[in-house]
């Protein structure tokens, strides 16, 4: 059997094989832990400001996962996310707004609503493949803002929904904004473990094995069309989930917010991140807060050019994105794990785009 | 009492009367605010689709540095930080929050655009940061009732569509109107506009509103299906480009409505030279500032001193947009509003100072325009002039009127 | 009561009933729809050259073409006579683009593709900044050199007509070029399958290099043409390269005369949906809808080759 096994470089392998010790104890539970404890305490110890910045890095964090599933494991471009994290955004915007369904109930049935309009996209996606599918999905991206202006009854239209801003359990003597920090860092790693779990598990290696060679897992008895299908709608999911944080956070919604920039800053933070990687997409969510500003810094008057700047050597230097390429050199430490990543030799060129 | 204790007394009472005479004299700050600064923040997208509206941060801030070339305000310099939002709402709400919380800026000036604007008017009126003379004119921002820290600058896109619709009430009531608008609040504001101004008439004058995004290439189906309504009066509110085009599609296809076109759209340099000249003649705009590249007002002081300014500043080449001349005047609103504060440069007290500007008048508009402001009125400029093209300049008329 | 930003036709005109419409107004909307359109194939040539020659889509395509109009604009003000500055436009885009395939997409030819496209999105923002620093955001006009004259009882003006006249000649120079010269046949070759390529002596580096400044030619040829119609600004091929992107994928993106047939296709549709079927405001996605549509009985696009895959 040629069918490979990825796994995610922060979270372990769980069916590492030989991995016994205190070494792997270190790099299964207790690293891991460490990080969750530095992160849950992070907030106390920096300004307002600096923890609202955070929390938009981990909902765009999660944004990127979502994509990495679709795109990295399973090997199907997207460039409409961008449409799929704004379906969420409204979703609990409306929620919230017309309804007056609390912030923490709005969450799921964003995460519904959005697994149900990936499944519905990944049907007629199912066609299509490399740059068709891009254009597929782009059209997604593009048509988002024409739809939310032209619904303005339900989306406010232009001018976009001011919510309520959200109120932190009274008692617990923190603000809203640190509140709110751990409420979505309790949803990433959720998220993070969910998605561990499904792509170390058998549907995992099924995404993997339609990426790398579909006809042979087609002829291997997986079903690609329920596969790909189920790739799409886990991955809208996830996006989904993003954007409804996003708009609890942000206590605003507009169509402008979800022009097709923002579906190309998903991809872009998935390949500098590590497109087939969970860990990536941190790295994603980090590129994409802190390098425009840092572009804005530089330059007044061409921010852009830094930031396309920073993109390229972000590319030159590790092309399979932060996690892709420190990864197998992190695990080389724990020499018994078997390295696993997409191939990048010309089987493969085409076949994203 | 002893004389030790009359003496300690007294001289204690010196030190606190000297103490707050000192304080008196050394002026009441707001965060951002000192005896040699003042800061101000701005959020204007520098990249992105909307970036030809970013000249408007590069002439604020080019502005404020003459200013302080020249002494500053009251002694005081303003450190003036502009920051790139693209456009993008989030984007604007991180930056201004890191504006107001960690650069401890004063007060928020000139930001740009309404998504953007929606995004933070909650936070800034609930922090009680002022959010001055915002750089779009649509109509909602005139609510101090609501809103007691948020002042428009620009009138607003409805007043001047009422202009328009009580001209064509008044001169052409029999009108079949069609409407060519951008399809987002600034172009939606103009058809609502007019809409409200014709009143009952509304629905039957109408015939027919076709929309364009800023991402179509042309205008050029919109036109001819407007053509094909049967209209008779055309509105335009749209930006630059796409009136540019509308008036030279108007042409080529042989219609003559009675075309109105939108202030934003209507410069002779930006737009009716790359129509054509000739094929914008008879179209009626209004006008509240001094259009440079219109030669009737080349030849007067204060412009000579705009374009020193502007050469000056290394924004030569922007010389043609109109953008720049409304940019130059909110600045120099902003300036009025920090000198009349004198030394108390609290939050409040900029607030106050920019609800009490009466008939202030600045070099680059037209003659017989000028701001005020009141604790009920958050609309500094409601006055505007229709004027026509007659092919090479836009020629005014009529007299100076309120769009409300 | 409509409301204010809808139509006060209450009812989209149904298809059925396009005879009783004026034969005038529907045949004014086909030849916008036809200017338009061929405003996307040029650049769709652009990308299918693109393509072709690396297997890649260029996102960078419009806006290059849009930095080279610029320079183009440059020396015309400065007094340059028209053809000649298309002339040196053109050579400057040329070795333009072969120097931004050795020097920007050479380090990750190697490297997963992804890696390449996040690259051609960076130079994208690099181009559109650069040509914003450089030329500002004010509209610029840019002569056209064809006379300003309208045609047909005003159906078309002959800057359209132009326009339609040079992307066929570019559609004929590109088809000739892929079909007829070695040069064609070893940059195929080089794309389909480089080792091999190598093995038979062909220079892949070249072939990629020339490619890619053939490419930028194109998209200048196509810039300049596209300028006096939508005036020059940094932004100006933003939308273009979204609709030249669907219609080179309409046509297929490996037939250059599919993308021509998907650009026009493209522009005639739009037309047509935002005036017939529904209110402008949601034109493109509707237009985008039925392109897919066309799509899924034709995923390769109307004359693409399927992508063979080896298993």
């Amino acid at each position: 059997m040629i069918v490979r096994k990825d796994f995610a470089y922060v979270f372990p392998e769980k069916l590492a094989v030989g991995s016994v010790g205190f070494a792997s104890a270190v790099r299964r539970w207790i690293g891991p832990l460490v990080l969750i404890v530095i992160a849950a305490a992070l907030p106390f110890a920096i300004s307002n400001y600096h923890v609202f910045e955070l929390t938009l890095v981990m909902i765009y964090a999660i944004a990127v996962l979502g994509l990495n599933i679709l795109t990295g494991y399973n090997g199907q471009i997207s460039l409409g996310h961008g449409g799929f994290f704004a379906a969420g955004a409204y979703t609990a915007a409306i929620l919230l707004h017309r309804y007056g369904v609390p912030y923490w109930a709005t969450v799921p049935p964003a995460a519904l609503i959005c697994f149900a309009l990936g499944v519905l996209f990944g049907l007629p996606a199912l066609r299509f493949e490399g740059p068709y599918l891009a254009l597929v999905t782009l059209a997604m991206a593009v048509a988002t803002p024409q739809l939310l202006k032209y619904f303005d009854n339900w989306t406010g239209g232009q001018q976009g929904i001011n919510l309520p801003k959200v109120q932190p359990p009274p008692g617990l003597g923190i603000d809203r904004d640190r509140w709110l920090y751990l409420v979505v860092l309790v949803v990433l790693l959720v998220a993070m473990r969910v998605a561990a779990n499904l792509l170390n598990g058998r549907t995992g290696r099924a995404f993997v094995a339609i990426r790398d060679h579909p006809i042979a897992a087609a002829a291997m008895g997986i079903n690609t069309a329920r596969y790909k299908t189920l790739a799409f709608g886990t991955s809208t999911m996830f996006t989904g989930i993003a954007g409804a944080l996003s708009a609890i956070v942000i206590s605003f919604v507009a169509p402008e917010s979800f022009t097709l920039f923002l579906s190309l800053s998903f991809l872009v933070g998935s390949a500098v991140g590590g497109i087939a990687t969970i860990g990536g997409a941190i790295v994603g969510g980090l590129f994409i807060v802190f390098v425009p500003n840092f572009a804005n810094d530089i330059s007044d008057a061409a921010p852009w050019a830094i930031y396309g700047l920073a993109m390229l050597l972000f590319m030159y230097v590790m092309p399979r994105g932060v996690v892709g390429s420190l990864g197998p050199w992190l695990a080389r430490l724990t020499p018994k794990n078997q390295l696993t990543a997409p191939k990048s030799d010309d089987e493969h060129r085409g076949r994203l785009l | 009492m002893t004389v030790k204790l009359m003496t300690a007394t007294g001289l204690s009472a010196a030190g606190l009367i000297l103490s707050v005479a000192l304080a008196c004299a050394a002026g009441q700050y707001g965060p951002g605010a000192s005896d040699t600064e003042i800061k101000i923040g701005n959020t204007v997208p520098y990249s992105g689709p909307a970036s030809s509206y970013g000249v408007n941060g590069k002439v604020d801030a080019a502005y404020f540095a003459m200013i302080n070339e020249q002494g500053g305000i009251n002694g005081r310099k303003i450190n003036f930080i502009s920051r790139d939002d693209s456009y993008s709402p989030p984007k604007t709400v991180e930056l201004v929050r890191q504006m107001v919380e960690q650069d401890q800026v004063l007060l928020i000036f000139h930001s740009l655009g309404t998504p953007p604007n929606m995004a933070i008017h909650g936070y800034l009126n609930d922090n009680k940061v002022p959010q001055l003379f915002i750089a779009t004119g649509a109509d909602q921002w005139n609510d101090p009732k609501h809103f007691p820290w948020t002042m428009m600058w620009l009138p607003s896109y409805g007043a001047e569509a009422h202009i328009y619709a009580h001209y064509i009430l008044k001169n052409l009531p029999n009108a079949k109107i069609g409407v060519l608008y951008q399809n987002d609040d600034y172009g939606k504001d103009y058809l609502n506009g007019l809409r409200d101004g014709l009143g009952d008439k509304a629905g039957k004058m109408i015939v027919a509103t076709q929309s364009y995004e800023t991402s179509d290439p042309t205008v050029d189906s919109q036109i001819v299906a407007l053509q094909g309504s049967g209209a008779d009066v055309l509105l335009t509110a749209a930006i630059p480009k796409f009136a540019a085009q509308a008036i030279r599609k108007v042409y080529d296809i042989g219609w003559k409505p009675v075309h109105f076109l939108n202030t934003v759209g209507n410069s002779v340099g930006t737009v009716m030279k790359p129509a054509g000249l000739e094929k914008g003649a008879d179209i009626i705009s209004t006008a509240f500032a001094k259009d440079p590249t219109d030669p009737q007002w080349q030849s007067t002081s204060e412009y000579k001193d705009w374009v020193a300014f502007m050469n000056k500043a290394g924004l030569s080449a922007n010389t043609t947009d109109i953008q720049t001349v409304f940019a130059y005047s909110a600045a120099q609103t902003m300036v009025a509003v920090l000198k009349a504060c004198g030394d108390n440069l609290t939050r409040e007290n900029v607030m106050r100072q920019a609800a009490s500007l009466h008939a202030l008048q600045l070099p680059m508009l037209l003659p017989g325009i000028t701001l005020s402001t009141g604790p009920d009125d958050f609309s500094p400029i409601k006055q505007m002039q229709l004027e026509k093209f007659n092919g090479t300049i836009w020629k005014l008329f009529g007299e100076v009127m309120s769009g409300t | 009561m409509p409301k204010p930003w809808q139509t006060t036709r209450k009812f989209a005109i149904p298809i059925s009933d396009i005879d009783t419409l004026p034969m005038h107004q529907l045949l004014q909307q086909i030849f916008s729809g036809l200017a338009a359109g061929a405003i996307y194939a040029s650049l769709a040539l652009a990308l299918v050259m693109i393509y072709r020659a690396t297997d890649l889509v260029n996102f960078a395509q419009g806006d290059m073409a849009m930095f080279s109009t610029y320079i183009a604009w440059m020396l015309v003000n400065a007094g340059t006579p028209f053809w000649a500055a298309f002339l040196v436009t053109l050579m400057a885009s040329f070795l333009g683009g072969m120097a931004i395939e050795r020097i920007i997409i050479r380090p990750v030819e190697n490297a997963p593709v992804l890696a390449a496209v996040v690259v051609t999105i960076g130079l994208l923002l690099i181009f559109n900044s650069l040509a914003g620093w450089i030329f500002t955001y004010t509209l610029q006009e840019f002569p056209s050199p064809f006379p300003d004259r309208t045609l047909f009882g005003a159906l078309m003006t002959t800057r359209d007509l132009g326009v339609i006249g040079v992307t066929l000649v570019m559609l004929v120079l590109l088809y000739a070029f892929f079909r007829f010269t070695t040069i064609g046949l070893a940059m195929r070759a080089a794309a389909q399958n480089p080792q091999s390529a190598l093995l038979c002596g062909i220079s892949v580096g070249r072939m990629l290099a020339i490619g890619w400044g053939l490419a930028a030619a194109f998209g200048a040829t196509a810039g300049i043409m596209v300028a006096p119609v939508l005036f020059l600004d940094p932004n100006m091929m933003g939308g273009v390269f979204l609709y030249a992107f669907t219609g080179a994928l309409l046509g297929g993106i490996t037939s250059p005369v599919g993308a021509v047939v998907g650009g026009l296709i493209v522009g005639v549709t739009e037309n047509l949906v935002g005036t017939y079927l529904i209110a402008s405001q949601l034109k493109l996605t509707v237009a985008l809808i039925l392109i897919i549509l066309v799509l899924v009985f034709r995923p390769n696009g109307l004359f693409g080759t399927p992508i063979v895959q080896r298993v």
